[in-house]
This record gives C-alpha cells, structure tokens and sequence, in this order.
C-alpha cells in the first residue's frame, strides 16, 4: 500500500515514519486533496472515514510555521494512516477536504478558529468555539495562556 | 393617516425561533437559531462554544497528570472513560505495560460509566417523548453507579479516576459489594423501563423514523458510537483496536437498521446489557487474578505511597521527580482511541520531550456528531427534532472542550 501511494505521489511524500504502529506520511500542502481523494476513493486504499483533523504550530520552523493533520481509518482493513502537512504562517492556505469528506466541515472550521488556518473551497469558514469578533488564533504558541496584563497572579505579592 | 408600511424582512412567511442557549430541551448550552414555518423547520444555524474552556490551550501548560482532571470535564456523564482513555494514551506513549487486573478493574469502571451514560440519554428521552417516569427509575441506578465511584476514588460527577499506571488505591471490599449489589438489581429495573418503552405505543409513534440517517451518509459525517451504529455499522472502538484487554471478553455490537431515534433507543438498551456482562466477565476474571494489584510497576510515572516518601530516598526521589513533571518522555507522537459513551474519544498528544504536551487534540465524539444536526432538522417537524437531538446525546462539554 505504501509502495503504491510512493509510486503515484513520488515527490509529493516527503517522509513516511511509523510511530507507535500508525503510518505516517509528511505531504507537500498542495498535493493534500489528490491524496485523501486517492486514499478514499482507490478501491485496495478505503480510507474512507475521516477520524480527525487539527493543527499544530511550531513557531521556529521558517516558511513550515503551521500544520495540519489528519487521521483517517479504514474500517474494513482497520488500518489508520496520519497525514500531515506544513505551510507558511505568511500564506496560511490548504485546499478544504470539505467536499471529500462532508463531517471535515466543524473540524476545519476549529481549525481556523484556532490557527488561522485557511481552508480554501471551505463552505463556511467561520469561527466556531470563539467569539466571531476574536482577532488572535488562540492556540498559535505566541498567545498566552494567561492575560499577560492581570496584577493579581504577580510575583511580588507572593514574596517572590 | 396612512397605515405604516411594514418592509419587507417584516413581512417574510417564517418565523425566526431562537432555540438555546440556555433552552430545557437542549440539555445543555448551545443555540440553533431556526426559521419556522409553522411548526416546520425550514433551516437552521447551530451555534455552539458557550462553554468553551480552552482545554487544549491548557493542557500544552500541564503535566500529564494534572490533565486528567481536564478530561472529565468533556463527557461529564461518563468521566471515568476520558480519565482511562488519557491514562492509557500517556501509557502508550511511555510503553507501560499495565496488569491484567488493573484493565479488568478499569472495564468494570468504564462500562459502570457506559450505562450511566446511556441512562441519562435513555432516561430523557423519555421525557422529551412525555413520560417521566422512566428517568424518575433510571436516576436511582445512576446514583447507585456514583456511589461506587465514590468508594473507589472518592468523586462522584468529575471523578479523576486513577492515576498514569493504574489507579490511585486499590478497590475495597465495600466496593466489590456495591458493583456486586448493582449487578443484581440493576437488570431487573433495565428490564421494567424495557417494558414501559420499547413496545409503548405513544413512545414508539414520537421516534420511528425521526432522524433516520443511513449508514453511508453517517460514515461521511464521521458519525462514532451508538448513534452509528444505529444505522447498521458495527464500528466499535473496544471491538476495532481494543484497549485495556477488551480482547478477553465476549461481547456483543448491537447495531440497528436505519439509524432513527428508535433505533438510537434500542442500541443504547442493548448495549447497557453487554456492558453488564462486561462486568460480570471482570468481576469473575478479577477473582483469578493475584489481589492486590492495582498499579503497574513503574516508579518513575506512579506515585509511592506518602509513607515512602518520608521514609525512603527513592520514593523521594520519584515522587518529586513525578510531582515537579522532571520525567523525560520521548519527543513523538501518539494517537490512541476509546470508545467513549457517545462515540469514538480520541487524544492525539505530539510530545517535544518537555514535561507537558506540545499539543494535545480530543477528537470529540459529541462535537463531530452534531455538526449534521442543523440539516437533519430541515423539514423536520420541531418536536421531531427536539427528540432528534435528544438521542443524539450531545453533551455540551464534549461539544465545546
């Protein structure tokens, strides 16, 4: 199975890694909607049930700032296999699975809302657990956990 | 004088209904803004984030173990699953092998929280459909559920159950007597809300057909648990890749046929029996095994006991080490899944090696199965889908983590 995906998607897999016995591959962004269509659809693939999505942010890695990951189950096989991508906080664009995988829609609606990760062909890319009016993506690693300006959490009234 | 003009938004045909947030029938906080035409559906806008905590941002600042408190505030009704479902993904991550004994005993906790859940989502709708009585019945057992949790860990609601290895202490007698009590007199009670419902007329008018949703449709949406199933896909995590030595027992998948409120109804009726003959299995295979053993052996992730560690240089050792999060933990990542009560509760952690995740994602059942709730209700009937969204057992802070 990985040798064909390797075959059809030679320059677009950058790394195939196996931890704790769930398939890994690092994909080029763009390629991302070629890949899930070939893993839905390709009848020996059959990936057809969509785990999860979610986003990561590793704030030192230059041009690779943002990821998206996705997990997906073969439930006749049960086989899952991860997918993951990096693109650039400048230019935070990934083509939607939307239209692949319907239930994609909340998941990459939270996604957004969090990274500010944007979904391109996305039917309703709006905020979903955060106030419409939020302008920070809240869990990017700059954003602190803890309103920076609150007096009472100081270390002086501690005797520290 | 000339009569006020009305425009033309004034003057539309539906009736604009703002169901939520705060709304008895949503049993929980969350909105769908509903145009109606009568007492026809015509859309909807489901809002949802009401109680929206930022789990994920917190847990990146939290050792491991104080995130398990965290996770029992996704599916408050059946707090001890997340509570496992997190221990056994830090286990994964750290390859600790945990006992026989202690996966029998986290099964009989996890199933006892499986039909708590089950009877409250039973048990209401129940009364969404106009009979209280059945969740009048059913609350007593659930009581009876909490009572154990309560002589095991001490909690009742937000239970914190166990520790990364095991369980914080071990079960007494008085424990093993109230799982055994209820394993008595809770199948009779089942079987007299059985009786009340499945073959009531009035019951089964509101909810055949409500909701129906087929299989193939409910695998696009990434539909997980009872509700799945209800529509004839016997997808289970604890069958699928089991944890926690689901791979001892004998059980069964119960699925419907086309995924209805009915249907929902029955699989979760059903699946409260196999969870009792999950635990009659534990019980049973608990007595074979060595007592006593209620945590696996890894000093540097589990806790000695105080007395140790006022006495012992190890035990010292271990448990700052434990308590100030100076464990090393490998740089990875991991995915591990259980079947929680509405579905499959998934926990990816990305670790960097630090002594708190780097990220840590629930895949929420409650969260992705609702997302088709809004176009399941256009033209739907609003009681229908009132008693629709009832079976779909959304609980809020799943919904929001």
């Amino acid at each position: 199975m990985i040798e064909r995906l390797k075959t059809t998607f030679s320059t677009a897999i950058k790394n195939i890694t196996n931890p704790y016995n769930l398939v890994t591959l690092e994909v080029e962004a763009e390629k991302v909607p070629d890949i899930l269509q070939f893993l839905k659809n390709e009848p020996d693939m059959g990936f057809r049930y969509l785990t999860d999505i979610c986003g990561i942010h590793y704030p030192h890695n230059q041009g690779q700032e943002l990821g998206v990951i996705y997990h997906l189950h073969n439930l006749e096989k049960n086989i899952r296999i991860r997918i993951k991508t990096f693109i650039s906080s400048d230019y935070p664009h990934i083509p939607s699975a939307v239209s692949l995988y319907p239930g994609a829609n909340w998941m990459e609606r939270e996604t957004y809302d969090f990274y500010g990760i944007i979904f391109d062909g996305h039917p309703d890319l709006r905020r979903i657990l955060n106030v419409d009016d939020m302008v920070a993506f809240p869990l990017r690693k700059e954003f602190p956990l803890e309103d920076p300006n609150r007096r009472d959490k100081k270390d002086e009234f501690f005797g520290r | 004088m000339a009569h006020i003009k009305l425009n033309d938004e004034l003057e539309k045909e539906t009736i604009t209904l703002n169901l939520g947030p705060t709304h008895p029938a949503t049993h929980g906080v969350f909105q769908n803004v509903l145009e109606i035409d009568g007492e026809r559906i015509v859309s909807g806008v489901s809002t949802i984030g009401y109680i929206h905590r930022a789990f994920e941002k917190i847990a990146e600042h939290r050792p491991f173990y104080q995130i398990t408190p965290l996770t029992d505030r996704l599916n408050y009704c059946s707090s001890p699953i997340n509570n496992f479902g997190w221990h056994m993904t830090v286990e994964k991550l750290l390859n600790i092998q945990t006992p026989k004994r202690v996966d029998y005993l986290r099964i009989i906790i996890m199933e006892l929280a499986r039909i708590s859940d089950h009877l409250i989502c039973n048990g209401i709708l129940g009364v969404d459909t106009g009979a209280f009585t059945g969740f009048l019945w059913l609350m007593e057992e659930r009581e009876h559920i909490y009572e154990i949790y309560e002589e095991v860990c001490g909690a009742r609601l937000t239970t914190n159950f166990g520790r990364v290895g095991g369980f914080e202490r071990d079960f007494n007698e008085i424990a093993f007597a109230k799982i055994k009590k209820f394993l008595k007199e809770f199948p009779p009670i089942l079987k007299e809300f059985e009786k009340l419902f499945n073959r009531n007329r009035i019951f089964i008018d509101r909810c055949v057909g409500v909701g129906a949703m087929p299989a193939e449709k409910a695998l696009e949406y990434c539909w997980s648990g009872p509700i799945l199933r209800s529509t004839g896909v016997d997808y289970d995590v604890r069958a699928m890749n089991p944890y926690s030595s689901y791979e001892d027992f004998n059980f069964e998948i119960p699925v419907g046929t086309n995924g209805d409120v009915y249907d929902r109804f029955m699989v979760r009726n059903e699946e409260m029996w196999q969870s009792l003959r999950l635990i009659e299995q534990a019980m049973e295979k608990i007595s074979k095994e060595p007592q006593g053993v209620f945590h696996a052996d890894v000093p540097e992730f589990y806790l000695p006991p105080k007395e140790e560690v006022y006495h012992q240089m190890e035990a010292l050792i271990y448990h700052f080490k434990i308590v100030m999060g100076e464990v090393p933990n490998p740089a990875t990542e991991v995915y591990h899944s259980v079947e929680g009560g509405n579905g499959e509760l998934g926990f990816y952690l990305v670790t960097d090696g630090g002594r708190s995740p780097y990220r840590l994602h629930f895949r929420r059942p409650s969260f992705i199965n609702y997302q088709v709730f809004a176009e399941m209700s256009k033209g739907a009937l609003l009681s229908d889908a009132i008693i629709n969204m009832s079976s779909l057992n959304i609980i809020a802070g799943e919904l929001d983590a």
